[in-house]
């Protein structure tokens, strides 16, 4: 926010932001793994789970919709809209990740909420180094936590006792504050979270954050307007 | 086939399109320039609506536990300016604390 022409990241920097995270990934991912395991889904199907779906609430929908006895049906569309949030995160990064057709998949394959958000400027547009780094080491300690996990094995405890849950709003928190630093980003804010909090009780999980990406109309430009209101002297 | 591995392959697919779909689709060029404008403010409403659910979302209710205080404790020390690893750890263990007790 100081600095208005920041420098371009670099891919061991976003390994170095995503640290602290990957702590509280892993442990997330060991809990995903006992859980999967102890329902009866094996130690193959939570391992590759992580290794292609890499979003944790969608794992976590469906191993406990399923385990719950829910269906098939409902595991898949919760868990489906869990991740829908990655349809527009997607597009609104897509003109930093260049490449060819493979390397843009496979960037887009480390976009997490984490990842991103660590890797946003400021100004809606991501450092892809930072967001490649990021990402890889989140992909890393998340596949690391499920193996360790399905094995029985346990990391540093019970994430939730340990509060590690929290750790992920909070850094949002610290990365939304500096953005906050005009009137359509703020009335941004405020429209998306106010959109969430109304439809947590009546909506499925995952509906109320794609919702909210409605707040981002905040951000709509009429040139003409615009134009007129700057001529004004 | 099990139902746990259609799921695997179902859910992996739709998060596997959902994230690859737009820098596939348009990656490396610039958006359409009135969506452009929109950029900016996804990250601060996403951003607002991922805390949202993340600390007052219980079964279909609105909560207010042991998560608020460690979203508190976070925004006391972003407003004294302390490092985002500062941040996140301050908030993780008000939150273990408070659960502790």
């Amino acid at each position: 926010m100081t600095n208005p022409l920041p420098q371009p990241g670099t891919v061991i920097g976003g390994v170095r932001k995503s640290l602290p995270l990957c702590v509280a990934v892993a442990a997330f991912g060991v809990s995903f793994g006992l859980l999967a395991e102890s329902s009866g889904f094996g130690k193959l199907a939570p391992i590759v789970m992580s290794l292609t779906t890499f979003t944790g609430a969608s794992q976590f929908a469906t191993i406990s919709i399923l385990g719950a006895g829910g269906g098939l049906g409902a595991a898949v569309v919760a868990a489906l809209l869990l991740a829908m949030r990655y349809l527009p995160i997607g597009i609104s990064v897509a003109p930093e990740l260049r490449g060819n057709v493979f390397t843009r998949f496979a960037q887009s394959q480390l976009l997490l909420d984490e990842s991103w958000a660590v890797a946003n400027r400021g100004d809606g547009t991501i450092d892809r180094p930072t967001l490649v780094g990021a990402g890889l080491a989140l992909y890393l300690s998340w596949q690391l936590g499920t193996v360790i996990g399905v094995f029985g094995g346990d990391l540093i405890g019970d994430p939730q006792s340990l509060g590690l849950d929290a750790a992920f709003p909070a850094l949002f928190l610290a990365l939304l504050v500096p953005q906050l630093h005009n009137r359509r980003t703020r009335a941004a804010a405020l429209i998306g979270a106010a959109i969430a909090l109304s439809l947590i009780p009546f909506a499925r999980p995952g509906l109320p954050v794609i919702a909210a990406t409605i707040g981002c109309l905040a951000g709509w430009r009429n040139r003409d307007v615009d134009h007129s209101v700057e001529s004004i002297p | 086939m099990s139902d746990i591995w259609r799921a695997v392959i179902l859910v992996g697919i739709g998060a596997i399109v959902f994230k690859a779909a737009g820098p596939v689709a348009i990656g490396g060029r610039q958006l359409p320039g009135r969506i452009q404008g929109l950029v900016g403010t996804l990250a601060p409403a996403l951003l607002a609506a991922l805390i949202a659910t993340q600390v007052f979302a219980g079964n279909r209710e609105l909560l207010v536990d042991e998560r608020a205080l460690g979203l508190a404790a976070a925004a006391v020390l972003i407003v004294l300016r302390a490092p985002i690893l500062v941040v996140v750890i301050a908030a993780a263990a008000a939150t273990g604390l408070a659960r502790a007790v």
